[in-house]
């Protein structure tokens, strides 16, 4: 850890900020952060934060980016330029992120977003940081730039064995450079370390357990909290009583209002302090899950602009009219758990006036903000630090734990951590949102989309929008005032609309009698959709697939946040309407692959991922509690559900990366639900598919309207 | 609170091989080995998932056997043997499963990574050229969250010597 600045640098103009005094002499190129795109012009696009690189005078080259890495690979991916414009292997680059008094500000690490917004950001930052140290050279040398180049740490005369070190070119310097916007950045064809096969230089940590994560956190005198959540939405504090019994392991309870809390030394005996307050709740009407499509379809809530879109084209009703072949059908996924595998999990820390949190969360920023916000606090005050985390999926956005570590530290004076129980990570945190979609659509006989009529209720606007060529088209989405709490998911609603859509279209082939493939070609005019979709079939002999009763392949195709992926499954259905999926091939394309392995391993995740999702994974709830708040009663994914898994990359070295982490998941439950209909004749328009491991007995067929 | 050799109440302490080393803390009523490993002796390798024996993070040997930490009560293991993900490497070096899983890059956010090693350590130990089956009902107890098994299962076939490091199909 860094020492810490006078005030954060993101909140310090360039010229003021004490660089030198937090990481010693040397140079700093600077790229100052953009403004937000126009919103409303249907391509927002967020504020970008900048990024800083600065190089020491013992050769250490650190750069700084506002992103968090909660293991999706990021900093990692960001190293890799860095070094690439550097010039320097991965491991001289020590990668800074998630320290909001260092590092540029950031929305969050969300969306999707490091590729497209974070990485040219590094990347021209580094760049800029090799371009400062050749005209230092050139100086120094009084040689023309052109004469110079940059490899392996240092600057020489092209031709020349003799080099001056980034290091020697540095010392006894305190130079800040803003780096020109058209500096020159390498173009992907000519990497050497980006783009290639890259060892994180860290494995080591991973595998002996040295890196600390969020819960790892220890500093000294440091006791453990645990907060009185409510058991349930919807529960309100009536009265707390307290035991008269001595509270055990000088542990003591805190209470701010309706906010009670225990600290004490050790985590067990601040859950103990807990377990012995008597507290009395007011619970509220909450649905149930027989009355939840009726509630969330009739209460709307305005939401964020952002989330909803609304798309026509066209005469809908008339496209139907004329169609050959009609389709409705309402498809329905369950609300889902990320069940991140480290529970959140938050230290807090006062120096006087000032707080430091060591927090899992994937918008370090915006936790700043809303802790200092509650604590009426400036946020020159706050640092947050995100540490390696536990995975996040869209979980771990803001989240009011950092808060209540906060308090207790200041309650106790000393640091606290807090950390969320399993049962606490189900009940406390939120869900990706359930989703009810209504579909109608039409084709004509020569097998052309004549109509797309699509709603979505609740889930979001993500990749709502068809890929498919339709004249006529209605694709609307609402959100909705949902009673148990909901948020953001990895592909969110990409999910929900691309599982809706793909069966559609196989529904649609069907109908017509054509082969779900030659339809989806008929109807398809993005080349590189068509691209990944043809490295699928290929891969997994779809013209050659067995048609044996009980065996099915399906197909589907997705794109959203500029990626572009297909998944094949192949399925197997026993007499007992017992379903295994056998094999999922995803191919994806997503621009310019930074780092091969480490996309290799978020394709295959995600396929993993998501068929927990297609399957089986559900929340159950009641009264407002969750039912199954464990993970004996909550299934994810384990060993014995893996099937062979294959991820097939598209590199494109002439289109800009694009994110990674999250389109990869969206054709995979179509896949497979296209599978099952090939297998059974059984159509499936809800996720999970198959919460009891089967085929249920009396399924709908087929949805001719 | 580091344990400290206080000889006036012996009973009130309890004593294990951790790592190859003798260690001695207090007894106490119900206390778990997880919180003791990771509040007390400050080897936080081994990690909360859960606390219901079902995700395997906090997964350690007890006498060879993976064991649960969260599930294991401290008086359960004294006078056995402990390993945690710490005691594996010996001098530095890696163990053949830890090698392996640095080397693919077998894991994304790596929080299950120590479980995972632990447990795959141990079923090396008893059976050291697994089949692709044995591995997968071995490793059963373990989550990975981030769906990275594919390489897992690579990983720890690599280490056995074993497999095609595809992962491939049951």
């Amino acid at each position: 850890m860094f020492a810490r600045p006078r005030r954060p640098w993101d909140r310090t103009p360039p010229e003021d900020r004490d660089y030198f005094e937090v990481l010693g002499d040397g140079l700093v190129a600077y790229v100052p952060a953009t403004s937000p795109g126009a919103p409303g012009s249907g391509g927002w696009s967020p504020p970008i934060g900048g990024a800083w690189v600065h190089v020491g005078p013992d050769g250490a080259l650190r750069a700084f980016s506002g992103k968090a890495e909660v293991g999706q690979g990021t900093k990692t991916a960001l190293s890799l330029i860095v070094a690439e414009e550097l010039r320097v292997p991965l491991s001289a680059v020590t990668m800074v992120v998630g320290d909001t008094d260092l590092c540029p500000w950031d929305m969050g690490t969300f969306g999707s977003r490091s590729m497209p917004d974070a990485f040219p950001v590094a990347r021209r930052a580094a760049a800029g940081a090799r371009q400062a140290l050749l005209e230092l050279a050139a100086s120094r040398q009084k040689v023309e730039l052109g004469q110079l180049e940059a490899s392996g740490g240092a600057i020489r005369v092209k031709g020349r064995a003799d080099a001056l070190s980034y290091g020697e070119l540095v010392r006894g310097l305190r130079k800040v450079v803003r780096v020109d916007p058209q500096v020159p950045v390498t173009d992907p064809k000519e990497w050497r370390t980006a783009g290639g096969p890259a060892v994180d230089p860290h494995a080591e940590d991973v595998v002996t357990g040295r890196r600390v994560y969020v819960s790892d956190v220890q500093r000294p005198g440091m006791w453990y909290g645990a907060v009185l959540y409510p058991p349930r939405n919807g529960a309100t504090l009536t009265r707390v009583e307290e035991s008269e019994a001595p509270l055990e392991g000088g542990a003591r309870i805190v209470r701010e209002g309706s906010w009670v809390a225990a600290v004490a030394p050790s985590p067990r005996a601040a859950r103990r302090a807990l377990a012995s307050l008597r507290p009395t709740w007011k619970f509220s009407h909450q649905p149930g899950e027989s009355e939840i499509e009726d509630h969330l379809r009739t209460h709307p809530s305005p939401g964020e602009d952002w989330d909803t879109d609304e798309v026509t084209k066209g005469d809908v009703d008339g496209g139907l009219a004329r169609a050959a072949v009609k389709v409705e059908a309402t498809y329905r996924t369950a609300y889902i758990a990320h069940v991140p595998l480290e529970t959140r999990a938050v230290t807090a820390e006062w120096d006087g006036p000032r707080l430091t949190v060591w927090v899992g969360t994937q918008t370090p920023f915006r936790s700043r903000e809303y802790v200092a916000k509650h604590l009426d606090m400036s946020e020159d005050d706050v640092r947050v630090i995100v540490p390696y985390t536990g995975s996040g999926f869209g979980g771990k956005h803001v989240g009011s734990v950092a808060l209540d570590a906060a308090r207790l530290a200041k309650s106790a004076g000393r640091p606290v951590q807090v950390s969320f129980s399993r049962a606490e990570e189900f009940q406390q945190a939120y869900l990706r949102p359930m989703a009810i979609i209504d579909v109608r659509a039409g084709v004509s006989k020569d097998g052309r989309l004549t109509a797309w009529s699509f709603h979505n209720v609740n889930a979001g606007a993500a990749a709502l929008r068809t890929p498919y060529s339709v004249p006529n088209l209605r694709e609307t989405n609402t959100l909705s005032d949902s009673p148990l709490p909901q948020g953001p998911y990895r592909a969110l609603a990409a999910n929900a609309n691309n599982f809706a859509r793909e069966c559609t279209m196989d529904d649609l082939a069907s109908g017509l009698g054509i082969d779900p493939l030659a339809f989806r070609e008929q109807n398809l005019e993005d080349e590189r959709l068509l691209a990944v979709l043809h490295r699928v079939v290929d891969r997994i002999g779809w013209k050659a697939r067995s048609r044996r009763r009980g065996r099915g392949t399906g197909i589907a195709v997705g794109f959203d946040k500029n990626g572009r992926v297909a998944t094949g499954a192949e399925v197997e259905v026993d007499g007992e309407g017992r379903l295994r999926v056998r094999r999922l091939v995803t191919a994806f394309e997503a621009g310019t692959v930074v780092h091969p392995s480490n996309l290799q391993s978020q394709v295959e995740g995600a396929a993993v991922m998501a068929l927990g999702g297609a399957l089986f994974e559900a929340i159950h709830f009641d009264a407002g509690a969750i039912t199954n708040a464990s993970l004996k009663d909550y299934r994810v994914p384990r060993f014995s559900d893996l099937p062979e898994v294959e991820a097939i990359l598209i590199d494109r070295k002439d289109v800009p990366a694009a994110g990674g982490g999250e389109t990869p998941m969206i054709a995979v439950a179509p896949a497979i639900a296209n599978a099952v209909f090939e297998a059974t004749g059984v159509r499936l328009r809800s996720l999970p598919l198959v919460p009891e491991g089967k085929l249920p007995r009396h399924a709908p067929t087929t949805a001719r309207a | 609170m580091s344990p400290s050799p206080a000889r006036e109440h012996p009973e009130a302490r309890l004593g294990f091989r951790l790592n190859g080393e003798l260690r001695e803390v207090p007894r106490g009523p119900k206390r778990k080995l997880l919180e003791v490993l990771r509040v007390e002796l400050g080897l936080t390798g081994t990690k909360f998932g859960c606390g219901e024996g079902e995700c395997g993070a906090c997964t350690v040997l007890v006498d060879g056997r993976p064991l649960e930490a969260c599930q294991v009560f401290l008086e359960e293991v004294e006078g056995r043997t402990v390993t945690t993900v710490e005691g594996l490497s010996t001098g530095g070096k890696l163990n053949a499963v830890q090698r392996a899983f640095a080397d693919l890059g077998a894991y994304q956010c790596g929080f299950c990574t120590p479980g995972m090693v632990v447990r795959a350590t141990a079923l090396l130990q008893l059976n050291p050229h697994p089949t692709s089956s044995q591995i997968r009902e071995a490793m059963e107890g373990s989550i990975c969250r981030c769906g990275g098994y594919r390489r897992i299962l690579g990983a720890i076939e690599q280490a056995a010597g074993t497999g095609n490091a595809k992962g491939g199909t049951p």
